[in-house]
């Protein structure tokens, strides 16, 4: 290497306990495992578990099922097919992702619910009971609504992956014989199954981890049996559990992720060539698709969104006081002390990996850094929460005579277990934008720069700073606006009094009071717009 | 006549991370004010490595390197590269992504008053023939402007000599050899000294005044390019550089051979062997010549059209095969039996021992 970059940094010692740290609250559940204790296990079987597993179930098939026919559906016809709104709906039909799940649940729960307008205009029409409408608590109206919330993940990836295959491959199939249609089901379906498995895994780890929409959808999961053990009985043991057992269908849904996936890398960049010919759907077809891909929008993102304006500005003059704006500041403030942490967290491993690029270990340690984004955040929390009792035992042994109250408690100590969680869990959201700035960095450019006379502390100023700066302000904003929308672990481990937006949405829905959600759900709505309007710019240039 | 003291001293230098088994081994060579030098060889043998040495990207185990009488490296000691005065076009151009062209040629001018920063990158700019550009970012940039844009960012802080990472060989064929000229031109205009390495034989005629050869890092030749083709010093390079076979043979006097292609005459070098000594004679495809009187007959089983010329490949009675290059009016098609002479006026000959017997009326290194 050259002689500028031996810093005589022990990079690998704080590498191995920077990711011992990652990793202490996952360790700390699993460790439940040692020491089971049976009565608490043989109460939960009794009472809870058989519904809590067939809800799990219904949840995970359901999901995986309907955001695969959504969103590869939709990839292919906004991606491969010319129909009249296409080119709009291409990236409104990413809008979606900006919505948390327990928002679009419960803005679509108040417009299907008695009182709601829909209902109350099919009861003047047909008289209260002259008409049938699905059940708004039924398993089926859960998936329903996952799907509309998620889908995204499975339409981005899919799409990303038809545009990638190229016109080639198409072209190669179609002298091989196939139609158009045989084309996709028998090249780019197939080619594209590595993106659709990812999307789909995250859609999926996304339905596991909610906590909001089901709470809200009265549906009980193992998030909100954590949250009841937790909060209503003051049980940690049996939440660790719990959680011990939602870690268990996290790993299986990314074991078969990584099945599904195979060892297949397909991917062929010929498609960023001239404009590619699309199939152009006429009369029914046109229509058909249209309507498909309008109303798919309409209920997931225009909807919703409508109703929660709707909901805000006839609440606007009630809520607008000084607890809204502290709820803002709180959450701000949690936002940007994550988004820092984790930044700059993942340019010291990105900046590991660069040093060690090849090294088999590092690169172990690097994947198990930024494991914590499979962690539910009500696992999370209650990893968190052992931890700092842990902790504070360690420290009363330590130091017997001090005065302590534990460091869970005090509005600093939770602040610290919460940042601490968030780090944990989206590390790898930072992850991504760090490693593809620092992948710009290019050894001949330093090389150069030297050559022309800079020196190190000039090269990091004029060459490394603005290179990376793109990526790192991405990634603060990603881990930002993942942060502000986190409910289960800010739920969990917030300090006394400091609520947030997400907080302040949880205790309003749970109280059936749709409308004082709104306010706070549109702030979330918005922030969450950014990183997604990033996304479409991103991808509209193709 | 040279100069009494040459602008890079290069002694003995031995470079690579394992001090066991260097990459380079003790190679030594000086290169000249205003001079133009290729460093030829194929990938692997070391050759941006000594590059990198010169560069001050490499530490030296053994031996040293000097600008005129500036120690530049030497073990234990390696000035840092932002100090050397040496500039460098990388293969990749290494342009800056986040800087416009002028700010890239730029780069190098820092600290200097900034009217003189303006009229230097102008100048650069203008010596390239990108003056129109100069507010473009790389990315908008075709590979030959890139390729400028890089050389008028070496240029611009006045280095005592310009390193050259196979510069060309992004871009195709009938631009690379435009452009190595354009940019031989520029360095001489400038009164540059230039090293260029490459992997490309053609190149590296083209640009070196001087050529290096390396092989396994070490330098087997350090020459002009028409004593490389004719007076190569070992059967390593007699095969590396243009093409040609190798014919066994028995000395007969020492200025005749005895071989399957008849008597071989001339002045022998580098080997002059004694008479009923085995040996080797290269034989290169412009020295087999049709001849109607000749004894000799082959048949031709391989034949390459070139335009003006054509490359057959003809097989003797013996199963020998050469290879030929006729004018392109001596049409002979496949099959056909052709009177040859081998025509030498010096001999390129080796002793036929030790590793290599093998290469026998083999084509050898096909380019």
């Amino acid at each position: 290497m050259t002689p500028h970059s031996t810093l005589g940094w022990p990079w690998k010692p704080i590498l191995w306990i920077f990711v011992g740290l990652m990793l202490f609250p996952i360790g700390v559940i699993l460790s439940a495992w040692i020491t089971p204790e049976w009565g608490v296990w043989r109460h939960l079987v009794d009472t809870l578990l058989g519904e809590l597993l067939r809800n799990t179930l219904i949840l995970l098939f359901g999901v995986t099922v309907w955001v695969l026919l959504l969103g590869v559906g939709l990839a292919w016809l906004t991606a491969m097919c010319r129909f009249p709104g296409q080119r709009f709906l291409d990236w409104a039909l990413i809008l979606p992702l900006a919505m948390p799940a327990y928002v679009l649940a419960f803005s679509m729960l108040g417009l299907l619910d008695y009182g709601g307008p829909l209902r109350g205009w099919l009861a003047l029409r047909f008289g209260p009971n002259g008409y049938w409408f699905p059940d708004t608590r039924s398993p089926g109206m859960v998936v329903f609504l996952f799907s509309l919330s998620l889908y995204p993940y499975v339409y981005l990836m899919a799409r990303a992956a038809f545009l990638d295959q190229g016109r080639r491959m198409l072209e190669a199939s179609r002298m091989l014989g196939r139609s158009p249609w045989g084309a996709f089901l028998h090249a780019a379906l197939p080619m594209a199954r590595p993106a659709m498995a990812a999307g789909c895994a995250l859609a999926v780890m996304e339905a596991l981890a909610d906590f909001g929409a089901v709470s809200v959808l009265g549906f009980n999961t193992f998030t909100t049996a954590i949250y009841k053990a937790w909060f209503g009985m003051f049980n940690l043991t049996a939440a660790t559990q719990l959680a011990s057992l939602l870690l268990l269908f996290v790993a299986v849904a990314l074991t078969v992720e990584q099945g599904m996936r195979g060892r297949a890398r397909y991917f062929s960049s010929d498609g960023h060539g001239p404009k590619r010919e699309r199939i152009r759907l006429r009369g029914m077809a046109a229509l058909l698709a249209t309507t498909f891909a309008g109303t798919v929008f309409l209920l997931a993102f225009v909807l919703p969104v409508g109703q929660l304006l709707v909901w805000s500005w006839s609440r606007l003059r009630l809520d607008l006081d000084g607890r809204f704006w502290d709820l803002t500041l709180h959450t701000v403030t949690l936002g940007v002390g994550a988004a820092l942490l984790a930044t700059l967290a993942a340019l010291f491993l990105g900046l590991v990996r660069k040093r060690h690029a090849g090294d088999r270990i590092v690169h172990l340690a690097l994947r198990l850094a930024t494991l914590g984004y499979a962690l539910p955040g009500s696992v999370l929390a209650v990893g968190v929460m052992l931890c700092l009792i842990w902790l504070g035992k360690g420290f009363a042994w330590l130091f017997p005579g001090v005065m302590h109250q534990g460091l869970a408690s005090g509005v600093s100590g939770g602040i610290l277990a919460l940042l601490f969680a968030y780090l944990v869990r989206f590390l790898a959201v930072a992850m991504g934008p760090v490693e593809s700035g620092l992948e710009r960095i290019r050894p001949s450019l330093a090389e150069a720069a030297h050559g022309l006379g800079a020196t190190s502390r000039e090269v990091a100023r004029r060459l490394y700073l603005p290179l990376l700066r793109p990526g790192l302000l991405t990634a603060i904003l990603m881990v930002m606006v993942e942060v502000m929308k986190e409910m289960p672990a800010t739920l969990l481990l917030r300090p006394f009094g400091w609520d947030t937006l997400a907080v302040r949405i949880h205790e309003m829905t749970s109280e059936g009071e749709w409308e004082r959600a709104a306010l706070p759900a549109v702030m979330l709505v918005a922030v969450g717009l950014l990183p997604v309007f990033f996304l479409v710019r991103k991808s509209a240039g193709r | 006549m040279r100069p009494a003291t040459p602008l890079l001293t290069i002694d003995a230098i031995s470079c690579g991370h394992d001090p066991a088994n260097p990459v380079i081994r003790e190679l030594s060579c000086q290169v000249v004010q205003g001079e133009m030098v290729s460093l030829l060889g194929a990938s692997g043998c070391g050759k941006t490595t000594v590059l990198r040495a010169i560069a001050g990207f490499v530490p030296l185990l053994a031996g040293t390197i000097l600008l005129r009488e500036e120690r530049l490296s030497a073990p234990g000691f390696t000035l840092a590269p932002e100090r050397r005065r040496v500039g460098m076009v990388f293969q990749d151009y290494a342009l800056f992504p986040h800087l416009t062209v002028e700010e890239n040629v730029a780069f190098g001018l820092k600290g200097r008053p900034k009217e003189e920063i303006r009229t230097v990158t102008r100048d650069m700019l203008h010596l390239v023939g990108m003056e129109s550009l100069g507010r473009r970012h790389p990315h908008e940039l075709s590979g030959g402007q890139q390729q400028r844009t890089a050389l008028a960012r070496a240029l611009a802080p006045k280095p005592a000599l310009i390193l050259l990472d196979e510069p060309f060989s992004n871009l195709d064929v009938d631009l690379r050899e435009r452009l190595a000229l354009e940019v031989r031109q520029i360095l001489v205009s400038q009164e540059m000294t230039g090293i260029l390495v490459t992997h490309d034989q053609h190149e590296a005629f083209a640009w070196g005044d001087q050529v290096g050869v390396l092989h396994e890092g070490n330098l087997r030749q350090w020459d002009t390019p028409f004593a490389l083709y004719h007076r190569p010093v070992d059967p390593f390079v007699a095969g590396f550089i243009g093409q040609g076979t190798f014919v066994a043979g028995t000395c007969l006097t020492p200025n005749v051979m005895q071989t399957p292609v008849g008597l071989l005459q001339g002045t022998p070098q580098p080997y002059r062997p004694n008479p009923g000594d085995p040996v080797r004679v290269l034989v290169r495809p412009d020295d087999v010549v049709p001849d109607p009187d000749s004894p000799i007959h082959a048949r031709v089983i391989r034949r390459a059209f070139k335009g003006a010329t054509t490359l057959y490949t003809l097989q003797l009675d013996s199963g020998c095969q050469l290879q030929s290059l006729f004018p392109s009016h001596v049409d002979h098609a496949i099959g056909e039996r052709v009177p040859i002479r081998v025509a030498t006026d010096h001999l390129v000959l080796f002793a036929n021992t030790g590793p290599g017997v093998t290469m026998e009326c083999v084509p050898s290194a096909i380019n």
